[in-house]
């Protein structure tokens, strides 16, 4: 445990000391989505549709990308190999990672939500839950960054996996049409791609459904970071040839 | 006392070739001992053995008791790696907090330690903007901070001044009378003269385990480079 809050630390100094980065993944999201609410000024019912959907999506990409890059970076500089001959578990470090990279996402959330909510007019009328499914969008993100950081040997990589895993989730996920709009593969396929489930409930948020409608997604989601982060997990080989 | 590190019939391969074939070596608790070898000849590869993060084709390395990198071995094992593995983007104290951390350790030692490597000067600043030799010593320090019983440091004095690489050698030595057991590589052959014990390194086999003296003595030269060579020239 400690050597998780440890690790959280070290991953939120090292934000700190690249305020840049820092201010990007904070306000960038909000400033993307004033841009949103500005294109459709004269169609304000597209910002009310697709707008709260949004709002789970930065969460989930930003820190897929960061995780993923960072992780590379760890990997690349020795860090992660001289961390492997310490008593650091292998879970604690991505455990560190989640919690770390989550608050960033939960801060970014809350931005963003604010921006939308009270600046933007966007209609949730439940912020704490905006925020609850942002955060557990984001740790499905760190989780699936965790993971395809495994298989990037450069940093460069890292971010040609970003378009790969997540522009056929945006696709399907039902952001750009329902998901039982489509035909029947995709909606299968939409089924087991996790921004579904956050694009689902940022829906039913915006419709102003009771939370029952969201457990099913909540659950989901869930089940997907901790699977993600435990093959994550397995894919940090202590020995390397 | 029972030897720090035991090896039997290692074999290791990088890359498709055989980079090391068949070792058998023991490291005594207690001392420095020395890992002098040409550049390629295996002494990152046969530390990174040790240390546990090797794939090895087949033998067995037994370190402290223990297979290389059990989880109570790695307690007890410091690995300062060749290229300065620690975070550019953290200040030095952040770092050493944090590799103590790591060792479940209260940050106690941190100001002690940075005073050992002289480093306290530089204490609040990010090592991305320290020199190539303090960084080098952050390094060393991230290792000194969990007080390990061996320490296995891959050249450690690689682009440090004299006076440095003297102090540094001191350290080691401070260290071993304290009962810590150190393995140092490096390919200045010369300052294995300031280690207890050496062993000559060549291609992936130790070609020559003795004192510095005992090296000289075997070999009727003046320094390690002459008994080296000479050794080499025997091997031929
Ligand atoms: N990651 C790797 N993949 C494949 N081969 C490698 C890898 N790292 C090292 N080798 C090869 O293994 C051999 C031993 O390398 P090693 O790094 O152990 O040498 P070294 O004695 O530490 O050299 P130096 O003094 O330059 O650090 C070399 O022939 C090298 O080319
Ligand atoms: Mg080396």
């Amino acid at each position: 445990m400690i050597a998780t809050v440890a690790t959280a630390r070290r991953v939120l100094h090292q934000l700190r000391h690249d305020p840049r980065s820092a201010g990007l993944l904070v306000l960038m999201p909000s400033v993307l989505l004033a841009l949103f609410h500005w294109v459709y000024a004269e169609q304000p019912w597209v910002f009310e549709r697709v707008g709260p959907q949004m709002l789970g999506l930065f969460p989930f990409i930003l820190m897929f990308l960061i995780t993923s890059v960072t992780m590379v970076r760890e990997r690349l500089s020795g860090t992660l190999e001289r961390l492997l001959t310490t008593p650091l578990a292998r879970g604690e470090l991505i455990g560190g990672y989640a919690l770390g990279f989550g608050l960033v996402a939960v801060v970014q959330a809350a931005v963003s939500s604010a921006v939308a909510i009270w600046l933007l007019d966007l209609g949730v009328d439940r912020p704490w839950e905006a925020l609850l499914f942002a955060f557990v969008g984001s740790a499905v993100g760190i989780a699936l960054g965790l993971l395809t950081s495994a298989f990037a040997r450069t940093e460069f990589q890292a971010v040609q996996f970003m378009p790969l895993t997540t522009f056929p989730q945006l696709l399907v996920c039902g952001l750009l049409v329902p998901v039982d709009r489509m035909p029947e593969p995709l909606q299968w396929f939409a089924t087991v791609l996790p921004l579904t489930y956050v694009t689902d409930a940022f829906g039913s948020l915006a419709l102003g459904e009771g939370f029952a409608e969201r457990v099913g997604d909540l659950l989901v989601l869930s089940a997907f970071a901790v699977a993600a982060l435990s093959v994550a997990s397995l894919t940090l080989r202590r020995r390397t040839p | 006392m029972p030897d720090a590190v035991d090896i039997r019939g290692l074999t290791v391969e990088r890359g498709g070739r055989t980079v090391i074939d068949g070792l058998d070596l023991t490291i005594p608790t207690g001392v420095v001992t020395g890992l002098v070898g040409p550049s390629g000849c295996g002494k990152t590869t046969l530390i990174r053995a040790v240390a546990g993060v090797q794939v090895v084709r087949s033998g067995v390395v037994t370190v402290l008791g223990e297979p290389a990198g059990s989880a109570t071995t790695r307690r007890r094992v410091g690995y300062v790696t060749q290229a300065g593995s620690i975070y550019p983007d953290l200040t030095t104290a952040q770092n050493l907090r944090y590799f103590a951390a790591v060792h479940r350790l209260a940050p106690d030692q941190v100001d002690e330690v940075l005073r050992a490597v002289d480093l306290t000067e530089v204490r609040d600043r990010e090592v991305r903007h320290l020199s190539g030799g303090q960084r080098t010593r952050v390094s060393l320090a991230a290792a000194l901070v969990a007080e390990p019983d061996l320490y296995l440091l891959d050249e450690p004095t690689v682009g440090l001044d004299p006076v440095l690489r003297r102090d540094l050698w001191q350290m080691f030595a401070e260290l071993a009378g304290r009962g810590a057991t150190l393995l140092v590589s490096t390919h200045v052959m010369d300052e294995a003269d300031h280690c207890d014990r050496v062993l000559l390194m060549r291609q992936g086999r130790v070609i020559a385990d003795d004192t510095p003296t005992g090296l000289r003595e075997a070999t009727g030269t003046d320094d390690i480079e002459a008994a080296f060579l000479a050794l080499v020239g025997g091997a031929r």
